[in-house]
């Protein structure tokens, strides 16, 4: 249902680094997060250290989820609500229809939710006749643009004001601006005429609590509360680990989440969400429905090596951060989920071969963990993924990817076993080097599978001695063995 | 007083093989301080760049004849945060379910460093009574910067340095782009990062680029070769021994 273009990473990338406009926004955001998040972080009163204690707590809570998930559900529907365990999207699509056509629904106002663009939702609604809007402002943009989130918690950061005026322009009929408080207007016009009219609201959730039975949505905005409280049916989506034990440790992870996310102590407009409106209540639904999506999460749950990026709570600090995301952007990644997560997530809910470039297209710096206000140790896993492309993994459905690459390490590991062979190898190679053009004692060329390198840079040719035969001759020289 | 008085030379394949120089500066540091160098030249790779592609059968076979050839050493000094890295950190990730290598691996990985961390940190050095006429900025290696959390080491032993001149550039942390076999099989998208990293060089004013590992500096030599510049590219250890 949705779309899945991971195989595309390259052209795509391509595309991205060749477009200057991109390139400028990409750099203005990761310059304007990188270090306002990390100062973020350094203002906790409890100090950066913090960060620890939410990996343990978000560990123990994906250690027990299926308790916690039990509990919660137990306590949404004791407060009235409905709970859905959906295995897949289109479980979780049909749901939603489902209590859509129930309710004659018409109109659908959304909050941000990537879960939603996991599955295809909007999609799946348009399909079936019900108009959607999208109610965050950059979300409305893609929606309008027909395009796809570049950012995780940005989704229309790649778009200039012109862009965005000329596409309100032609999509809403409005005289062309660029002025960013007019088409801020515009748009709010629109979207509260929706909010009026919606039958039914959708969210996501950034955060559930088992002991209190609530989930909690984050905005800054406030197009999230509105959704929630104005329609007569609201829909929530949850990723099953987004979950905690206790309002202690739910109190942990959304200080750090506002901070991972925006640098924020804590976002402008943050919901706690148990349930539809009680006869005491003047505000919200009459029916509540939590869907609580699976879609692979339990395979990964499975398997020790990649349970950990379960507890990831998608703030996106690693996009902000990755020298790779900030030169290639979301689009690359060819699903919802973009940047260091994503290059860790998608594979493992689309299939690692089919998405085999998103883990081996990054550097391994681990500037995505330092930033991780849960800290994810996304290279260890980023490694393990390359291990199964390597050899390929029944467990996973994986075939090796490259059987020359293999080939070749197979020679490699032969030559290194042995000095004399390793070395003779390197004298070989000084030799050829030789035929290759040079300028100013560099190498200007390489013959493939190097030619990538010299593509845009040179390299130092292979000296005429190693350092060890330098050692050797020494040693000699003054009589000693090496 | 320096506390241990020999040293094993782990001279990483970069510098074996290309910046031999680099080797030898390291020699002349030791020698410089008294201390006496050992270099096993039976010694080949340490298995990383198998390990960062994936090939972990190879990068094991890698593994343990490295272990073998050092494990009997003093101190293990080796001019790459990254290889020390691989040591230290990935070992004990390759032998995890084995209970033969593992001991192995850990007395290995407690007593290898990388250059400037054994320099500072070990030996408490940090001036060489060096000279050198230059403007210098300093690039964070990713895998020592993160792997081994060396930041305030190489740069305490470059501001000893007389006669010259030190600036940070901007985002000094930030990735190169060399990644490894990653500059091979992504050119494009890496050499997109190198010019922002060869950009920040350039804004800081310096004659000189200076990092702890050849990695690195190969990548950024590349390219500052290839846009024709004057920058020069300097392993730390022939600062320090100059």
């Amino acid at each position: 249902m949705v779309e899945i273009n991971t195989e595309n990473y390259v052209a795509e990338a391509h595309k991205a680094i060749a477009n200057p406009v991109l390139q400028r926004a990409l750099a203005d955001v990761q310059d304007r997060f990188h270090k306002a998040t990390a100062a973020a972080y350094h203002t906790l009163p409890e100090g950066p250290a913090l960060r620890f204690k939410a990996h343990q707590i978000r560990m123990q809570a994906i250690a027990n989820l299926d308790i916690l998930l039990e509990t919660l559900a137990a306590n949404v529907r004791y407060n009235g609500g409905h709970v859905f365990f959906a295995e897949d999207g289109k479980t979780a699509r049909d749901y939603c229809l489902a209590v859509a056509r129930r309710h004659r629904v018409k109109l659908v106002v959304k909050g941000k939710s990537m879960v939603t663009e996991e599955i295809g939702l909007n999609q799946a609604l348009a399909d079936g006749w019900i108009e959607v809007a999208e109610t965050d402002l950059g979300e409305y943009i893609i929606q309008l643009a027909g395009e796809r989130p570049f950012h995780i918690i940005g989704p229309a950061i790649h778009k200039t004001r012109n862009e965005v005026g000329q596409l309100f322009a032609e999509k809403l009929g409005i005289p062309f601006t660029h002025d960013p408080p007019t088409l801020a207007q515009a748009a709010r016009k629109i979207l509260r005429a929706k909010f009026l009219q919606a039958d039914m609201g959708i969210s996501g959730c950034n955060l559930a609590c088992a002991e209190t039975g609530h989930i909690t949505t984050v905005s800054n905005e406030g197009n999230i509360r509105l959704a929630t409280t104005l329609p007569r049916v609201h829909v929530a989506f949850m990723g099953m680990e987004r979950i905690a034990a206790r309002l202690e440790d739910h109190d942990v992870l959304l200080r750090l989440l506002c901070r991972g996310a925006t640098a924020q102590k804590l976002a402008t407009y943050i919901s706690y969400i148990g349930g539809p409106r009680a006869s005491d209540q003047t505000d919200g639904p009459d029916e509540f429905h939590l869907i609580i999506l699976d879609n692979g999460r339990r395979r990964i749950l499975a398997d020790p090596e990649f349970r950990e990026i379960l507890g990831c709570i998608r703030c996106a600090a690693c996009l902000n951060v990755c020298p790779v995301y900030g030169q290639i952007g979301g689009h690359a990644y060819g699903f919802p989920y973009s940047g260091p997560v994503g290059a860790v997530v998608t594979p493992l809910l689309v299939g690692i071969n089919r998405a085999q470039h998103l883990c081996l297209g990054e550097t391994l710096c681990g500037a995505c963990q330092e930033a991780c206000p849960v800290d994810i140790d996304i290279p260890r896993m980023l490694l393990a993924l390359r291990a199964k492309l390597a050899d390929g993994d029944p467990l996973w459905k994986v075939k090796r990817a490259n059987p020359m690459e293999k080939a070749i390490f197979q020679i490699w590991s032969g030559l290194i076993r042995n000095r004399r062979i390793y070395e003779l190898s390197l004298r070989l190679a000084a030799v050829g080097q030789k035929c290759l053009p040079q300028r100013n004692g560099m190498l200007r060329r390489l013959p493939p599978p190097l030619h990538g390198w010299t593509r845009s840079r040179d390299i130092k040719p292979l000296a005429a001695e190693t350092f060890i035969q330098r050692w050797k001759k020494k040693r000699r020289v003054r009589g000693i063995h090496p | 007083m320096p506390a241990k008085q020999k040293v094993t030379l782990f001279v990483q394949c970069l510098v074996d093989g290309i910046y031999p120089e680099v080797g030898q500066a390291m020699v002349d540091i030791f020698d410089k301080l008294g201390i006496q160098v050992l270099c096993p030249p039976a010694q080949t790779c340490c298995g990383q760049p198998a390990f960062n592609s994936g090939y972990r059968r190879e990068a094991r076979i890698a593994a343990r004849r490295f272990i073998a050839i050092f494990e009997k050493a003093e101190v293990v000094v080796c001019p790459s945060g990254s290889c020390v890295n691989m040591v230290r950190n990935h070992y004990a990730e390759l032998f995890r379910a084995d209970s033969q290598w593992l001991p192995r691996v850990d007395n290995l990985a407690a007593k290898t460093f990388e250059l400037t961390e054994f320099l500072v940190d070990v030996l408490g050095v940090v001036d060489l009574g060096a000279r050198y006429g230059g403007r210098m900025t300093y690039h964070d290696s990713c895998h020592l910067l993160r792997g081994l959390g060396v930041r305030a080491q190489p740069r305490k032993l470059l501001q000893n340095v007389s006669g010259a001149q030190f600036s940070e550039m901007k985002d000094s942390e930030r990735c190169c782009g060399f990644g490894g076999g990653f500059a091979l099989k992504y050119p494009d998208i890496s050499a997109a990062m190198l010019e922002v990293k060869v950009q920040n060089i350039m804004e800081s004013g310096a004659d000189t680029v200076v990092g702890c590992d050849m990695g690195c500096l190969m990548n950024i030599q590349g390219m500052l070769s290839r846009q024709g510049s004057a920058i020069k590219t300097m392993h730390v250890a022939q600062i320090i021994a100059g």
